[in-house]
């Protein structure tokens, strides 16, 4: 037991440093901005987490972000860069619309499970098609990945602009976004059943998404599939030698991470949105989900602990904001904790490296 | 005699490890001095002071009787001293003169042009002044390796070396062209040059040097004159203790074909022909041995009967079976067990736990897995077992298989493979860069999987150890066998022959 609380000490020293000092530098700029970083600070805290409502929407800003850290840290651990989050996420919101749309007669207690799956079987088709071109071709999955994102977002547009539009569907005027999924369809909202999340709209997505965090945990550290996907993800050699398959588990774990960030967007839709909104650029999550499976350090637990982290940030900022404080202060404080932890990543690269030309030289 | 170098208290600390700890070294002028220890015993360590790769920690360094700071190879080079590595530094689509005069190229209007016509008078010059012939026009990437090494000799020579170091420069030669490069050596020293050689091997210490130094553990032994010791003591001095040099194998016929390769074709990662028709069987009950000169197709014949490797012909069948192009999975579940010649790259997941190495390519078989579900107590149980049995040195089995030594690491490799109690087991290199200790008990347990009636393909460059353990021996050469004989006939002298591309029936 006590070695246990060493090892998770051990792992989430680096993060809480970089954590700790990224908020001291931050409070360099809030000073620069003539402002009290103890105002900023306690802003940001009591704007995410003052009351159960703020609370709530934390959560609800958390949610995605766990889906998409899942996402990345996941192929990161056979070592993959899915860089597609974003396109996943994308694919998997409109796939959920269609799904509703087009089966919108089914009871509910059928349909919700159907278009959430549909959701994740759309994102892990789009996180597929980079998997399958590198196991079989050889091209670099953040190339792939990157352009699927634009083709993504524009083919979704397009969806939410032409075949999903309600003046197709429903024969209405033009609008600049998708049907509504039926109220059926709804994931059911915290404050429905527990009314102190008064005006938050915080549902039962974030209830999943521990979840898939838990089942993640335990496909890769419990499971034969786990074991395969890490064993490619640190030595392929040594795999291909065990009689692992490297091309079949490139493939599976790109599926199963497009499917995270897919059903990451099925949740935005079923539980918040309920429609797919015409777009100019990218929604965001699958980027910060590359954070935040930096922060989580690649482990399912940790991804919940920094998904949290980045949603306390994000829905702080804006009670920050009231107090007269930029909130790009917030995005300064982001990017220096990625910064400390990658620094991290490098100084160890850099110690175990010199390690080795060491252990090299004594032979 | 003058000592041309003189190596005093010589320390060097890494940190955590003292890799030479108060050497004292002295090489003579026109001597063939012998540094001999183990693999990581600190003979590298201390010559690359010599050469100026490290400094010193503390200790001095005479050369020619002056006290020298050597703080880079130029400086070594300056002082005419010369290295040549265990892998080469040449640039492989320069011809031989390019190469040798690479860095001090001899030019032309001002520097500016290259003055080719020089290069190759220089290096016929001195290729005929110390008697090793070259030709300055061919590219390096057409020339054997015995020939690369001259060039590389000849490159130190061309730069004024009069004392040469030589890292382990037999590991890549024939025993044809060991005899070959002794002669050299003995030349170049009759012309008045030094000479220092690396080598853990014992046989060499005894055919080419005047007197030798033992180094064990980072420290200096002893220092012997040649013709007053054998090799059973220096193999005593080396390791410490006792060794046994002979491995004990008793008579046995062999039993049915287990393995049958029939004219088996395959491309190399550069897509030309590694294996060009090999064809073998290998019995129950015996060591088949694939003996000869790194790179003439051995890797390419295991990865391709272990399904690493697509073959472009032929056959491969186990036990009736065929084999051919199956996935590794496959030919793991029909009874084939593998040491892999690079533990590093193929044998282990270096930042993942002993006991979750211990089940690579049984880890989705019952008692470790059911219905997908790894079993870690089931796990953890057999790996300590393996551990215990095969005599591990880790403190768990939860650490990770990187933080084990070379020879542990080889031990668990050895040990796992052996516990999915194979038909066949191939060997390759299973005890390249590991300790006396642990090649004596790796040998015993391949003899002991022959004694079992199980087939043993070996492959190995390591002549010797193909002696003591073969029942037959199957040299290779350019990706075809030259020919096979039996173990307890072959001599060194007919197995270099074919490894050098001559046929048996020539001599």
């Amino acid at each position: 037991m006590k070695k246990k609380i060493n090892y998770l000490l051990e792992n989430v020293k680096y993060p809480l440093l970089a954590i700790a000092l990224a908020f001291l530098i931050g409070s360099i700029f809030v000073i620069l901005t003539d402002n009290s970083p103890i105002v900023a600070y306690s802003a940001l805290l009591d704007g995410s987490l003052g009351n159960i409502p703020k609370f709530g929407e934390t959560l609800l800003k958390t949610t995605p972000l766990i889906m998409t850290g899942l996402a990345v840290a996941f192929a990161f651990r056979s070592g993959l860069f899915n860089i597609g989050g974003e396109g996943q996420y994308l694919v998997g919101a409109i796939s959920t619309v269609t799904a509703a749309w087009v089966l919108q007669d089914l009871p509910g207690f059928i349909l919700i499970p159907i278009i959430l799956l549909a959701g994740a079987f759309g994102g892990a088709i789009w996180g597929g098609v980079p998997g399958f071109l590198k196991a079989k071709l050889g091209v670099h999955e953040v190339i792939v990945s990157i352009m699927l994102n634009y083709i993504a977002l524009f083919l979704t547009n397009f969806l939410v602009r032409v075949t999903l539009n309600p003046s197709t569907l429903q024969g209405t005027e033009q609008k600049a976004y998708s049907v509504m999924i039926p109220e059926h369809a709804r994931l059911l909202k915290f404050n429905e059943f527990m009314p102190v999340f008064g005006y938050s709209s915080l549902h039962v997505g974030i209830l999943i998404a521990i979840a898939c965090a838990v089942g993640i945990w335990f496909l890769l550290f419990k499971t034969t599939i786990g074991y395969e996907i890490r064993s490619v993800g640190h030595n392929p050699y040594a795999s291909e030698y065990g009689g692992i398959s490297i091309s079949k588990n490139i493939i599976l774990s790109m599926m199963i991470s497009g499917g995270l960030a897919g059903l990451g967007g099925a949740m935005t839709i079923a539980g918040l949105t309920f429609k797919v909104d015409q777009s100019s650029g990218l929604p965001g999550y699958g980027f910060t989900g590359i954070a935040v499976a930096l922060v989580g350090k690649n482990h399912p637990l940790g991804v919940l602990a920094s998904a949290l982290l980045f949603g306390i940030m994000s829905n702080g900022s804006r009670k920050m904001q009231f107090e007269g404080i930029p909130k790009e202060v917030v995005g300064i404080i982001q990017g220096i904790i990625i910064i400390f932890i990658a620094g991290e990543a490098m100084l160890k690269f850099m110690t175990t490296r010199k390690k080795k030309e060491e252990k090299g030289e004594v032979a | 005699m003058a000592n041309v170098v003189e190596m005093k208290n010589i320390t060097k600390v890494f940190p955590g490890v003292v890799a030479n700890n108060n050497v004292n070294f002295a090489l003579e002028k026109g001597e063939i001095h012998v540094l001999l220890g183990e693999n990581g015993a600190g003979k590298t360590t201390l010559m690359n002071q010599l050469y100026g790769l490290y400094e010193p920690t503390s200790g001095e360094i005479y050369i020619n009787g002056k006290l020298t700071k050597i703080k880079d190879p130029n400086v070594a080079i300056s002082m005419g001293i010369g290295m040549v590595h265990q892998h080469f530094m040449l640039v492989e689509p320069f011809t031989v003169a390019e190469n040798i005069v690479l860095g001090s190229e001899p030019s032309r209007s001002g520097g500016l042009k290259l003055d080719m016509d020089k290069a190759i008078k220089d290096v016929e010059e001195i290729s005929a002044k110390y008697g090793l012939k070259v030709d300055p026009n061919v590219k390096v990437q057409d020339i054997s390796v015995g020939m690369q090494q001259r060039v590389e000799i000849l490159k130190a020579l061309y730069r004024g070396a009069d004392i040469l170091i030589l890292d382990e420069p037999t590991a890549v030669l024939t025993p044809q062209e060991i005899d070959e490069l002794g002669k050299i050596l003995r030349n170049l020293t009759g012309q008045g040059k030094s000479i220092i050689l690396i080598t853990h091997k014992l046989k060499e210490v005894m055919a080419m040097s005047d007197r030798v130094t033992v180094i064990r553990r980072g420290e200096k032994i002893e220092t012997l004159k040649n013709e007053n010791t054998n090799t059973d003591e220096l193999a005593e001095i080396m390791v410490g203790r006792k060794v046994n040099l002979v491995v004990e194998k008793d008579d046995k016929v062999a039993g049915d074909v287990v393995m049958s390769v029939k004219d088996l074709q395959a491309v190399d990662n550069r897509g030309i022909p590694a294996l060009k028709g090999v064809s073998f069987d290998v019995r129950a009950g015996e060591i088949f041995a694939v003996a000869g000169v790194d790179g003439n197709g051995q890797s390419e014949l295991v990865e391709v009967i272990t399904g690493l490797r697509k073959s472009t012909g032929g056959s491969i069948t186990l036990l009736g079976k065929d084999i051919t192009n199956r996935p590794t999975s496959d030919v793991i579940d029909a009874g084939v067990s593998h040491i892999p010649e690079d533990r590093h790259k193929r044998g282990l997941v270096l930042q993942h736990s002993l006991a979750e190495n211990s089940v690579l390519g049984s880890h989705k078989k019952a008692p470790f897995s059911k219905s997908g579900v790894l079993d870690y107590p089931k796990i953890h149980e057999f790996c300590l077992g393996l551990i215990d049995e095969f005599d591990v040195r880790t403190p768990n089995e939860k650490v990770a298989a990187k933080s084990l030594s070379g020879g542990n690491q080889q031990k668990l490799i050895v040990a796992r493979e052996l516990s999915r109690n194979p038909e066949l087991l191939i060997a390759s290199q299973p005890t390249r860069g590991v300790d006396v200790g642990a090649i004596e008990f790796i040998h015993k347990r391949l003899v002991a999987e022959r004694d079992k009636n199980k087939a043993v393909l070996l492959v190995s460059l390591e002549l010797d150890e193909v002696m003591a353990l073969a029942d037959r021996i199957a040299v290779v050469y350019d990706g075809q066998i030259v020919g096979v004989v039996n173990g307890k006939d072959a001599t060194e002298k007919e197995l270099g022959i074919m490894m050098a591309g001559g046929s048996q029936k020539k001599q």
